[in-house]
């Protein structure tokens, strides 16, 4: 073996001196790693999708769609009124009765997984348009909302032809034509969540989607056209509450599904009243994250951040109550600081990014308004340093300690990065607190015991109760509310059930 | 034993100062939070920054049977100048050898920046008597090696008798004189849980680490993105709870560049910028500095590179 | 000489005991004189139901279903009064079976109704059926007995609790279907039965923010109307049948709860 000859004394010098040279780092800059916007196409205007095509409004009428991390401008989307959704309920009602209830279970079925490989094929593509439109950080939608949407129509997709295993004793049928009403926090995954267990079920859909987020949905419609699936089982009408509200006053509609908020979904109950149709709500939440004092602490931490921070906070399941045991109140809250001081905030395109944008003004002036009532009535406020674009809907992850089981930021859903920490003594108080309130949609608990586990999932009034995690979802998994959370599931043998009438005896 | 600090609570009775509890560790919500930082993208000057920061902190290493003077000879050239056609590369921290080889290393790399470590207490296994593991370490403190990465036993470890290998850290500290930095391999491939990784770390950090060590490179599992991190977060409480510093060195399997990256990025966003230092991080690898430079060296010409142009030394 | 009867008060049945309406008034139906309860009687059912709820849904699904399956048995042994107060003898045969069928579902119900659910991922998912709280029922007119018994049964061997109106115009089955209640080992407030005029009571029960589920079998014209009441907070709101017998019935005021947790080492 060969030894080579040592390095001169001038190299060794200038060797040593660079390596002292670096010693001290104050900043590592990631370079901006911005997802390419050019993998999506945006028309200049979209009309309804009725009928297996894109058609005008016949109410003349349109608004701006626009990219909330930039306030740019996107697209015109078309506002339908009272005629264009009683088109798209007809043609649904068409769709239904000459071909869709007629056809074979197994054949919607592949239908579905036509659907849900597309996705699949095209994810970048629509994870880059839910990004732009929503303001989401494009890891979450990447990662999270496509392969989830994806996810949703290969496990219903199966359900289809099994449906009587899934209800023995019920002979089970399609109810006929669904109305759909869907949030803008996750808006392709929201849709695979209504449409793909409805047409497993055998019946057709009227889907609208959220005012503000109409691109994923208008996308999606290119996806229906590649799977060839028949014309008129999914019709998209997009537009403002009003839109809404035609589909839910349609009589010609059997079934009204709805995602969003509870006041919007107490007017929905109101306006179906007396009418026999059926009805799922999935409204909001005020989860309390429960953390005793021998849970795993850094795990915790990661959960508590993941409830709160996730998608900007807006989730209805978001866990926006912290509830910490006293005896590790200075360590969580230390930790917790010193997690959010590493939150990235900003291009939601950016790989990198972990907080994008709000995702509107007026959700971003009811955020403010929120804290300023939470600094008002005396809570101690944190927000880690960070630079905010100056375009745009933005709003820094916030914490508040010192925050009473009264104050509005303690009982009220924000839907924003916004944290409220309040503490316990003993199993008994947590659970006691943790109830309080009219919601029922999640709750967290983190500690190691496992009867206590079982005991406060047992204990806690919440649809979903995620024990040492936080923001799980699954399209096997039901998902739904207690109390004014809403009523129905979704996702599971038990999402199917919404969706179907039965001829039991 | 003046210098060992008290034990870490919830092994023994609790003494002051009071190392962090105890706690455990959830695997699937580690095992996430590591997957997530690996999702990082790394781009442009900040990938060139994670690279030179990598070779930097790097503890280029043989461990082989076969070493000889010749071999570590190469090694130490390479260590010092890790790429003779771009003198913008700077040298690694230290090389890492078996006991014999200390003088040769040490001679090699005299008056540079480069360090010389010594495996010692028995490495691989940690299985000898602690008389002979101890005249191990005084032997190549005494020979000037800068750094010893001693086993912890886990024979002891597993079977409960922490104590012991509480004791036997002490003493090897004790040993190393003041005149060497003293890593305590944990082995984590063999000790089956998080909870027992973190275990570990507090019992060797409380013993009087410097650094805690993952692997000996020896084992079919080595260092990975999980275990490390559960290491930062036991060496984030500590410095916490008591200010003290302790480093973390990753070693085994680490080969690509893409992985270092990911080591680091866990490093930064755990413990911050202060723990990017050489002082405070160690990258235990031989074949991984060859894939940097080649790495760099496409950052620098925009070709991706054949590794026929790079030295195996 | 004949021997003269002692007749029966019939009262209204809240927190297993049978107080007279706090209002004092009563109307005439059936020949008695019936308590007609106020809007003070339900306020106090409710909240008593509630408190009830506690303890009933706590208690095992074994112990429920042998509270229910006693209640068979005291229908059994008062057979001749409950029969007096409906259509006779063949319908509260029907009831009596109907209450023993339900009883038998307390402890299969989260076999049938929950599941196991594989997750794509580490973790251990599953949804186990829970009771919603109090259920508001109003009674359907007729079959008096059957119809209450198709009504309550469901709704209580979930873990529920009720406040019942009783059909208006045959509430005396009610109140014998009450005494059986309080004599087996139902706990008091599981079942409350109001006795008066359902148009005046219906309102306040769909409104009432403690009411969780609310079943409209009995109501008339105002179905409309008290599902718009319903409304304010998010009721669960079904018009069952008169006569039924499913265990979809009893899912119909069951919530369903998933639980996730890490599986790991």
């Amino acid at each position: 073996m060969k030894t080579p000859a040592p390095v001169t004394e001038g190299g060794r010098d200038a060797v040593l001196a660079k390596s002292k040279r670096a010693a001290i780092v104050s900043k590592w800059d990631y370079a901006p790693a911005p997802e390419a916007k050019d993998l999506v196409k945006i028309a200049d205007r979209y009309g309804l999708f009725i009928g297996g095509k894109f058609v005008e409004p016949l109410s003349k009428q349109r608004y701006t769609t626009i990219d909330p991390s930039s306030e740019e401008p996107l697209s015109e989307i078309a506002q339908a009124g009272k005629a264009d959704v009683a088109k798209a309920v007809r043609a649904a009602r068409d769709a239904y009765t000459r071909r869709w209830s007629t056809l074979r279970p197994s054949e919607r079925a592949k239908y579905l997984y036509r659907i849900a490989r597309i996705l699949q094929e095209r994810s970048r593509e629509f994870a880059v348009l839910e990004s732009r439109n929503g303001g989401k950080p494009i890891r979450e939608s990447r990662d999270v909302d496509l392969p989830l949407a994806a996810a949703h129509f290969f496990y219903y997709a199966g359900w289809a032809d099994k449906l009587e295993y899934a209800f023995p004793n019920r002979k089970p049928r399609p109810i006929g034509v669904a109305g759909q009403i869907i949030p803008w926090n996750f808006p392709l995954l929201m849709l695979a969540w209504k449409i793909a267990p409805a047409l497993a079920a055998g019946n057709t859909v009227v889907l609208k989607p959220a005012e503000t987020t109409p691109l994923t949905a208008l996308l999606f419609c290119d996806v229906l056209r590649q799977a060839e699936l028949p014309p008129g089982v999914v019709n998209i009408v997009t537009g403002d509450g009003r839109t809404g509200a035609e589909l839910v006053a349609n009589a010609d509609v059997n079934k009204i599904a709805f995602t969003g908020s509870t006041e919007v979904g107490k007017a929905i109950q109101r306006a179906v009243a007396g009418s026999g149709k059926r009805l799922t709500l999935e409204l909001g939440g005020k989860a309390a994250n429960i953390v005793f004092d021998d849970a795993p602490l850094d795990q915790a931490v990661e959960g508590i951040v993941n409830g709160i921070y996730f998608n900007q906070g807006h989730v209805c399941c978001a866990g926006s109550r912290l509830f910490v045991q006293e005896s590790i109140y200075d360590a969580i809250i230390a930790k917790l600081k010193r997690r959010m001081s590493t939150l990235r905030v900003g291009d939601p395109l950016d790989k990198n990014t972990d907080v994008g944008a709000i995702n509107s003004k007026a959700q971003l002036e009811k955020i403010a308004g929120l804290v300023q009532s939470g600094v008002d009535e005396g809570a101690e406020i944190y927000q880690p340093p960070c630079k905010l674009p100056e375009r745009g809907y933005w709003f820094a992850p916030t914490v508040f300690t010192n925050v009473a089981q009264s104050y509005r930021i303690a009982q009220e859903e924000i839907f924003g990065p916004v944290l409220s920490v309040l503490t316990f003594r003993t199993p008994d108080e947590a659970v006691e607190k943790a109830n309080n309130t009219p919601y029922g949609l999640s709750a967290g608990v983190w500690t190691e015991k496992g009867s206590r586990i079982l005991a406060m999932a047992q204990r806690l009034r919440a649809g979903v109760v995620w024990a040492n995690t936080y923001n799980r979802f699954d399209p096997a998994s039901p998902f739904g509310g207690y109390k004014e959370s809403g009523f129905g599931r979704e996702g599971g043998r038990h999402g199917l059930e919404p969706y179907l009438a039965f001829d039991e005896g | 034993m003046a210098t060992a600090p008290a034990l870490p609570g919830g092994f023994e009775l609790p003494l002051e100062p009071r190392l962090p509890r105890l706690g455990s560790v959830d695997a699937v919500g580690l095992e996430e939070r590591a997957a997530m930082l690996a999702t990082r993208s790394i781009k442009r000057a900040s990938k060139v920054f994670a690279l030179d920061l990598a070779i930097r902190c790097m503890d280029l290493t043989t461990l082989e049977g076969a070493d000889t003077p010749g071999k570590v000879a190469a090694l130490s050239s390479k260590a010092i100048r890790p790429d003779p056609t771009d003198p913008g590369i700077p040298s690694v921290a230290a090389i890492c050898v078996y006991p014999n080889l200390v003088p040769a290393a040490l001679e090699r790399t005299k008056g540079t920046s480069v360090k010389v470590a010594s495996v010692a207490t028995a490495f691989p296994s940690g299985q000898a008597p602690l008389d002979v593991k101890l005249a191990e370490v005084r032997d190549v403190v005494a020979m000037g090696a800068h750094e010893v990465d001693m086993v912890i036993d886990r024979g002891a470890f597993l079977s409960g008798r922490y104590a012991q290998v509480y004791d036997e850290i002490v003493q090897v500290k004790e040993a190393c004189a003041g005149r060497a930095h003293l890593k305590v391999i944990l082995e984590t491939g063999e000790l089956g849980s998080y909870d027992n990784v973190r275990r570990a770390a507090l019992l060797a950090i409380a013993g009087g680490a410097d650094f805690i060590k993952t692997s000996t490179g020896k084992v079919s599992t080595n260092a990975t993105l999980p275990v490390a991190l559960c290491m930062l977060e036991v060496i984030r409480d500590v410095h916490e709870e008591t200010g003290r510093v302790v480093g973390l060195k990753v070693a085994g399997g680490i080969r690509q560049a893409k992985q270092a990256v990911q080591y680091l990025v866990q490093v930064y966003e755990t413990l911050g910028p202060a723990w990017l230092t050489p002082d405070r991080y160690r990258i235990g690898a031989s074949t991984l500095l060859n894939d940097i430079l080649m790495q760099l060296r496409k950052e620098r010409t925009g070709r991706y590179q054949n590794p026929d142009y790079f030295t195996i030394d | 000489m004949t021997r003269l009867a002692v007749r029966k008060t019939y009262k209204l049945f809240i927190g297993g005991a049978f107080p007279r309406s706090e209002s004092g008034r009563t109307i005439v139906v059936e020949g008695a004189n019936v308590a007609r309860g106020s809007r003070k009687d339900l306020r106090d059912a409710v909240r008593i139901a509630r408190q009830a709820g506690v303890a009933w849904s706590g208690a095992t699904a074994y112990n429920r279903g042998q509270v229910l399956y006693r209640l068979g048995e005291m229908m059994e042994a008062r057979g001749a009064a409950l029969a007096a107060a409906c259509r006779g003898e063949a319908e509260v045969e029907r009831a009596i079976d109907r209450v023993v069928w339900y009883a038998g579902w307390a402890d299969k119900l989260a076999q049938v109704v929950g599941s196991a659910n594989a997750v794509a991922g580490p973790y251990f998912n599953f949804t186990i059926p829970e009771p919603t709280g109090v259920v508001g029922i109003i009674a359907p007119a007729a079959p008096a007995l059957l119809g209450l018994v198709t009504r309550v049964l469901p709704a209580i061997v979930g873990g529920n609790t009720v406040v019942v109106i009783a059909s208006e115009a045959h509430p005396l089955a009610a109140i014998e279907l009450a005494e059986c209640i309080a004599t087996a080992d139902v706990p008091p407030g599981v079942v409350n039965i109001i006795t008066g005029l359902r148009a005046e009571l219906a309102p306040v029960l769909a409104s009432h923010m403690d009411v969780a589920g609310l079943d409209l079998c009995g109501a008339d014209g105002d179905v409309a109307e008290l599902e718009r009441l319903g409304a304010e907070n998010v009721k669960r709101i079904v018009r069952g049948r008169p006569d039924s017998q499913s265990p979809y019935e009893i899912t119909a005021f069951l919530e369903l709860k998933t639980v996730w947790h890490p599986v790991g080492l």
